[in-house]
This record gives C-alpha cells, structure tokens and sequence, in this order.
C-alpha cells in the first residue's frame, strides 16, 4: 500500500504553513519527517489526512483519490497519532485502545472477538497488557504515549502516521517506542513519523525527509538528509558524529550563532 | 465508585423508573390520594378513580418521565460531545431559549391560534439559540462556548422580564409568570401527544452520535482520524438537545439542573463511557423528575410547590459543590 501526497499547500489565518509538499510511503518502510519547529509538519500531516483544509494539491492512496473514500474507509488504511495526548474522562486503558476498532465497528452489537484480539495485540506491542484496566488519566507519561500508540496500532491499518511519539519520553521510552515502529514496518506496515530527536531519527529510520519554512527541502537516507551544511542552514547547528555498532551516530553539539 | 455491570445498571434503573411511574399513578394530594383512590375502586366509584388517573395522573406523569429523560439524555450527550461535565442544557442557554420561545407565543397569542404553536415556539428559541452559539462560539473553546450560552441565558431573561413588563393584563403576567415556574400540573394527554413524538425525534438523534462521542474523548483531531464525521456529530447532538429539551420546555416549563446532576452521578457508575451514559442519564433523567413531582405532591399542602422551582433549589447548591470539587481538584 502506498500514500502520495502531491503538492499539499495549506495556508492558515492568512499565513502559507504548508508550501506545495509532496512525499510518499510506502509498506514496510519507516519515514521522519524533521525539521526545525514551526517548519509545518503536524501541519502537513493534517492535511494529508484531511484534519485541516488544503489550498493546494492532492492525496493519493494506491493511485486513487484518498479522499473519494469514506471516513472510516480512510480511517481503515491510515491511523494517526495526533500529538495531543490528553483523554478525556476516567477511561480505562483497554477501553481507550479499543477505540481504534472504531472505524470497524457499526455501531450494534458490542466489540467482536477480532475487536478483542486486536486490542489484545496492540496492547502486547507496546508492553501494556498490565495496565488495561487502569484508567489512562492516572498513568505516566510513557505508559500513557503507550497505551495512545496501541489505540493507533489497534486500528491495524496498513499505514501509521504518528505525530512526535516520542516527545517528553525518557530514554528507555524513547528507545521502546521506535523499536515498536520498527516491528511495525516489518511486519509490513508503513510509517511516518514527526520527530525532533536527530539522533533517533538518524539511527532508526529508512528514510528522513526535512521541512523548512513550509517547504521539503530535502529527501532521502538519514546520511544524505543530515549532512553538515544542512543542519547549517536549516537547524542553525554543528553536529557531533560517530560510529557506534557499525551505525552511524548524531548528536547536536552546538549553536550556530 | 466501581462500575456496575452495564446490562445490571440499566435494568435497575429501568425497574426503578417502573416504580416511580406506577407510584406517580398512585400519589396524589389528599382529596385523591392512595387510599381514597383504592377506596373508590373498591365502593364501586372505580369509574371516577380511573378517571382521575386517566386525565389527571397519567399525563403528568408522561410528562415528568419524558421531560426528565430528555434533560438528562441531551445533558450526558453535550457533556461527553462539549468533553465537559459543568455542561447541561440550561448551562449553554437552551432551557432559557426555549422558556423565551413559549413566553413569546405566550405573549402575543400566537400560542392560540393553534394547538402546536407554543412547543413550537420553545423549538424556534432553542433552535435559534443553538445558531446563536454556533456563531459565537462555533470553533472556540468551551469556555467560549459556555460564556456565549451564559449571555444567552442572560439575554433570555432579560427579554422575558420585558414581556412581562409589557404584558397587556394581570393575567396574561401571570400566566407567563406560572409558566416559568415549571410544572407538570394540569396538563393533558394533548400536551403529551404534541411533546413526546418531538422529544423522541431528538432523542433518536442524540442517540445516533453516541459512538461518536466516545471516539471525541480522544480529541478532535484523534476523533477525526478515526472516521467520526465532526460536522455531522455536531450538527447531531446540537439539533437533538434544541428539539428535545426545547419540545419538554414547551410544555412544562423551564426544568433546570436534571442535565447537569444525573450524567454526574451516574458516570462512575458505567465505567465513565461516554456512550454507556447517555440511555443510563435518560432513565436517570426520568427517575429524578418523576421523584421530585412526586415529592411535591407529598410536600405541598395548601399551595403546590412548582417542579422548577424544587428542582432548581436541589440543583443550585449540587452545581455549587461540583464547583468546589472541580476547584480542589484543580488545585491540588
């Protein structure tokens, strides 16, 4: 299954967020999308998912207008983690990844046994079968980014859009959480994924693709994405690089002034 | 609170509801009260017990059931859609709306020239109410919305007080005025017949956004993404709170704080589930009001005391406490 974006412009409050952006992904495959804050990603990843008006271009889900489906349809082939992760009301965990069965369900009847053992898996991939009974208002914020990445994996659509999942996560979250993407792709899935963390970003995804100022400015390999010149122009920082493991590492050393 | 079973919890409330109702039948003020009324069964006058129960117990009694299960259905729907507990009908404005509607169709006759005139006039103010809002506060916070239902209410009152101001005569004045209190007294099966198949049309709305409304808690954005058509959601729980709440308050009167109390009190007890709420608020809803007439007809000796008016002295200081509660807990 593959997602094209061609020419995605969003203009909000008079002010042109998005300009003109295309990008794709595909099954299997682990895509970042950086950049510097106020770049538009979030905003970007909302209008390929028609949360906010687009002024320009179109999204294309295996050569088909995506947006000539449904909603539950499209909800059915994209899941998406928004950045707020607030729950409203004292809902258990188990009740709130259940939620994601939402696009597949009709409305009578309770959740079927296929309901049940998505939810099942979705909490398994994120190590958070203990915690369904517990009502997500009282959970950590690892525990509670978890249980929210399993009500998006709970939906078991092909392609996963998930925004800064790894945002005020302690390292080992960090660490667990993009594994979790990771499995996501091999078992056949796509992902992109809005991220800060260069150093993650560069270790663990297929392929970077870099926003400034409304705009992609680059595309490909994180070695190619995150070259020092870039992280120059775009990020306005200098980079410590080494190899660790026979990969490659990255971490921002220090402002350029 | 630990959640009762779901199933359990409805029919407990559903039999509870029976109860109230087939005791509603019954209570009556002491010229017909229980016993007078079996008397009469037995002494051969039943005609003239049925009679009574008939025209006078059974309409009042729908009445109070229908009404209070709109209050508290559409209370738990605009709680869970607005993702605010301190929400309910009256608190956004659409009690006092519809309450101006009637006093208008009250006011200038139209409410005569034909039988449907007054709930419908309670329809047009919630309706033009809920406008109002959207306008206001369609794409802003809750509170925006909560402060624009607030100048509503305001607005309402005001504009009522002025048809009282110019009422032509002492009794049209008090008519409004008796109107305003609220109360299922003296009114007939008609009353029933025109209200109930309104109410039942916005409760069939309010119910078809239940899903969504548990998607909601998750945001908008989130909600969105699974499918939930938001335009359609609101357009759902907005229209269905401005029929049912606006068809009961047509015809008995402004009924305030059953929308807010019951979805509260019962949200723990269904495990916090947004949708589980709304038929658990509806059966609530009718409980609380069919108790409080009852409780009125037990209280009142010489004048009846108004089912507005008691529900309002009830509601007040249990709004007040979930004010504080709400405030401790910012707080803390």
């Amino acid at each position: 299954m593959k997602l094209e974006a061609a020419n995605i412009s969003v203009t909000l409050g008079g002010k042109l967020i998005v300009d003109r952006a295309s990008l794709s992904i595909s099954a299997g495959e682990v895509v970042g999308l950086i950049g510097p804050n106020g770049a538009g990603k979030s905003t970007l990843l909302r209008a390929i998912l028609g949360l906010v008006e687009r002024t320009g271009g179109e999204v294309k889900l295996d050569e088909a207008d995506f947006f000539a489906r449904s909603g539950s349809e499209r909800a059915r082939a994209v899941a998406f983690l928004p950045q707020d992760r607030r729950v409203e009301w004292r809902l258990p965990a188990g009740d709130v990844v259940m939620l994601g069965r939402y696009p597949h369900q009709s409305g009578f009847g309770g959740p079927s046994p296929e309901d049940r053992a998505a939810v099942d898996r979705a909490l398994a991939a994120v190590d958070a079968a203990t915690l369904s009974d517990r009502p997500v208002a009282v959970l950590s914020g690892g525990e509670r980014t978890r249980v929210l990445l399993a009500r998006a994996l709970a939906v078991e659509a092909p392609l996963l859009l998930v925004d800064e999942p790894i945002a005020a996560l302690d390292p080992y979250h960090q660490l667990h959480v993009m594994e979790i993407l990771r499995e996501r792709a091999s078992a056949g899935g796509g992902v992109l994924a809005v991220i800060h963390d260069l150093a993650l970003a560069s270790r663990f995804m297929d392929r970077l693709i870099l926003m400034d100022d409304g705009r992609i400015v680059a595309e490909g390999s994180p070695s190619e994405v995150l070259t020092p010149g870039r992280l120059a122009q775009v990020y306005r920082i200098d980079a410590a690089s080494g190899v660790q493991d026979s990969q490659q590492w990255l971490l921002p050393w220090s402002r350029r002034r | 609170m630990k959640p009762i079973p779901y199933p359990a919890l409805v029919v407990a409330l559903a039999v509870l509801l029976g109860i109230l109702t087939f005791a509603s039948m019954l209570i009556g003020p002491a010229a017909a009260g229980t016993f007078e009324l079996l008397d009469m069964m037995r002494s051969g006058e039943s005609d003239t017990a049925w009679m009574i129960m008939r025209e006078v117990r059974l309409p009042r009694t729908l009445l109070a059931v229908t009404v209070g299960m709109s209050l508290g259905l559409s209370g738990a729907t605009l709680q869970g859609f607005l993702r605010n507990p301190l929400v309910d009908p009256g608190v956004i404005g659409i009690t006092s709306a519809a309450s101006l509607g009637a006093v208008l169709a009250l006011y200038t006759g139209i409410s005569l020239l034909f039988p449907l005139a007054l709930p419908l006039m309670g329809i047009v103010g919630a309706v033009a109410c809920v406008l109002l809002l959207q306008g206001l506060a369609g794409r802003g916070s809750v509170l925006t919305l909560v402060l624009a239902g607030v100048a509503v209410s305001s607005l309402s009152a005001a504009l009522m007080s002025l048809a009282l101001n110019l009422s032509p005569n002492p009794y049209a004045a008090a008519e409004i005025m008796f109107w305003l209190l609220g109360s299922v007294t003296d009114r007939s099966m008609d009353h029933v017949a025109l209200a109930v198949p309104l109410m039942a049309l916005g409760w069939a709305m309010l119910a078809a956004s239940a899903r969504s409304l548990d998607a909601l808690s998750l945001g908008e954005e989130a909600a969105a993404s699974l499918g939930v058509d938001l335009k359609r959601t609101r357009a759902l729980v907005v229209t269905g709170t401005a029929i049912s709440v606006g068809a009961g308050t047509a015809v008995i009167g402004g009924i305030g704080f059953i929308g807010l109390v019951v979805p509260h009190l019962l949200r723990p007890l269904v495990g916090h589930t947004p949708s589980r709420l709304l038929l658990a608020s509806a059966l609530g809803g009718g409980i609380l009001l069919v108790a409080a007439d009852i409780l009125i007809r037990l209280l009142s000796s010489g004048v009846e005391l108004k089912l507005g008016v008691l529900t309002a002295i009830i509601g007040a200081p249990f709004f007040l406490w979930l004010i504080l509660k709400a405030r401790t807990e910012f707080e803390s």
